[in-house]
């Protein structure tokens, strides 16, 4: 068996787009509580702020753009079938959204039954998603890297939201469980085992595909995603007690991985065959370079321990992962995603005599460009604040404001798309009688 | 022996002279522009005549099937002539964001389109036509002298 060729495959259009144009505001929410929550922010990576902003970032902005991109990655690029799509997305959307701002708000309130209510609601619309994604992910005849990789990920969304629910119940609770060592557990899986096992999968398919790179050797690409899982499994077996010198190896080694997908993917980027620097590739390229950025770091720290045991280093390593890999590519890919599924779902609709606008009238790149000045700009103030916390505020700001101009650009395409799509109905319909 | 790894290479070659025109335009210079982006309009009508009038018949005719992936992609060549046109326009009037729009559309659509047919496609035509001999590389050459610039 094949998988399907036809556009079918795809998804409506509502179905991605119900993420995409959600996930930035949760970035507005989070830089906006930065000012809220002042200097103690950069001091304690236990602060309720930092927790709930954390969260906000990565099960608001992150886990809500990378489902979105699922839905539409699975069908077309891995050959998935994704059972009814469209019912999914509406009860998952919803869910995320009200079990992410539950969760921030019982960090902030410290309420021990909102932190219950939160986890269970992540449990529910995840296991949705586990079973209808891991399923067509499961069932798909394709194979290579990008689909082994994006099965790891799945199973590490599991295995995160799986922990943080032990995680709710062990704060919400008396329960005398060792949390540090499993809020560290938890925050390697999510960072190692579902988002950056879901970025490379991705990346090996986009990367080639927008920058015309060579494409990741085969070899490599199938390495990564395991010797990330079992760098997972022996972080994870600090549970059962662990020396020490062995936790930090493991440390390392996962930064090592991430190191050497970004200096591969840095490699790859200098070697294509197109010449311009689009803002896509730049988020990419910036993205790559914090990521980068924080295995160095992690390395000094791990040397130098009049470094590492400074409070302030979760706040560094934490700033540079976070908003400074993830949001970054995440804000770059949905620059082209976007408006190309515009394009596509109008061309569809409109017949190929019909002009579609084109990406760039549906996000211009003097847009893109100034939103990704001021992202990296925000980005560069929240570094600073490790060392000025009294910058906080402004820094947060920023950050919101760059979201929220995210947020402004892609509701720009889809306002674009409702209007064409208007057109195309109105001259269907012939003049008035 | 398999006909297609010649339309694969062919992909490459026109990927390139895709990133010169857009780099062309990008620095501003619409007359070395306009000749890779002819240059590279007429690789792309000589490849798509080849699929459209040598290999996709052949496989249609093979397994009998016409409304499958190939109908699926000759759809993919007239969005993707439709772009070439915008572009081409636009480079006559030298409008860069008119062009850049139309090529950045074109790029993603292009691209998607080549892994379809180098993933599933090609090889699928490798298995159904093993025994038919197709001499794609004649019949690419032979269009591209049609169709391109000398």
């Amino acid at each position: 068996m094949q998988p399907n060729l036809s556009f079918e495959q795809a998804p409506p259009l509502g179905v991605p787009f119900r993420f995409f144009l959600v996930a930035p505001w949760f970035g507005v929410a989070a830089g906006l509580l930065l000012p809220w929550a002042g200097e103690s922010a950069i001091s304690s990576r236990w602060s309720p702020a930092v927790l709930a902003l954390t969260h906000l970032l990565v099960l608001g902005y992150l886990l809500q753009a990378m489902t979105g991109a699922l839905f539409q990655f699975v069908p077309v690029a891995a050959g998935g079938n994704v059972w009814r799509p469209r019912l999914v997305a509406a009860i998952l959307q919803p869910l995320f959204l009200i079990a992410a701002a539950l969760l921030a708000t019982a960090f902030l309130a410290g309420s021990g039954a909102m932190l219950r209510g939160a986890a269970a609601l992540f449990v529910a619309a995840v296991s949705l998603q586990v079973v209808v994604i891991g399923l067509a992910l499961w069932r798909t005849p394709a194979q290579g890297a990008t689909v082994a990789a994006l099965r790891l990920a799945i199973g590490g969304l599991a295995a995160t939201v799986g922990l943080g629910a032990i995680l709710a119940e062990g704060f919400a609770g008396d329960h005398g469980w060792p949390l540090v060592t499993i809020v560290n557990i938890h925050a390697g899986w999510g960072l190692g085992g579902w988002a950056l096992m879901l970025v490379a999968g991705v990346s090996y398919f986009v990367v080639p595909m927008f920058q015309l790179t060579p494409p990741y050797p085969h070899r490599l690409a199938r390495a990564l995603p395991l010797a990330l899982l079992l760098v997972l499994g022996g972080w994870s077996a600090q549970i059962l007690g662990m020396n020490a010198e062995w936790v930090t190896a493991i440390w390392l080694a996962g930064f090592c991985l991430a190191a050497g997908y970004a200096i591969l993917t840095l490699w790859l980027q200098r070697h294509r065959r197109r010449r311009i620097a689009d803002p896509t590739f730049l988020f990419f390229r910036g993205a790559m370079f914090c990521l980068l950025g924080s295995c160095i770091s992690a390395v000094v720290m791990t040397m130098l321990t009049s470094i590492g045991d400074d409070s302030r280093c979760a706040w560094w390593l934490g700033i540079l992962i976070l908003p400074g890999a993830f949001v970054s590519l995440i804000n770059g890919m949905l620059y082209k995603i976007v408006p190309f599924l515009c394009w596509l779902h109008l061309q569809r609709l409109a017949g190929i005599g019909a002009v579609a606008p084109n990406m760039r009238e549906m996000i211009p790149e003097r847009a893109q460009r100034r939103q990704m000045r001021l992202h990296f700009l925000s980005l560069a103030l929240l570094l600073l604040t490790t060392f000025f916390p009294a910058a906080a505020g402004v820094a947060g700001v920023v950050f919101a404001a760059s979201c929220a101009w995210l947020g402004w650009n892609l509701t720009g395409a889809a306002r674009a798309y409702r209007t064409f799509r208007g057109r195309i109905s109105a001259a269907a319909a012939g003049p008035a009688p | 022996m398999s006909a297609t790894p010649v339309l694969l290479a062919h992909h490459k070659h026109c990927d390139d002279l895709f990133a010169g025109a857009e780099a062309a335009a990008y620095a501003g210079h619409w007359a070395a522009c306009r000749d890779a982006f002819q240059r590279f309009s007429g690789e792309m009508t000589a490849h798509f005549a080849t699929e459209e009038e040598v290999l996709f018949p052949a496989f249609e005719t093979a397994t009998g099937n016409t409304g499958g992936p190939t109908s699926m992609m000759r759809l993919e060549h007239a969005q993707m002539n439709a772009l070439m046109m915008q572009a081409a326009q636009a480079a006559v009037v030298a409008d860069s964001e008119g062009f850049s729009g139309a090529v950045e559309t074109l790029l993603i659509l292009m691209q998607q389109h080549n892994m379809k047919e180098e993933n599933i496609l090609y090889p699928m035509c490798d298995r159904v036509l093993s025994a038919n001999d197709l001499a794609l590389e004649r019949e690419l050459a032979t269009r591209t002298a049609g169709t391109c610039p000398p």
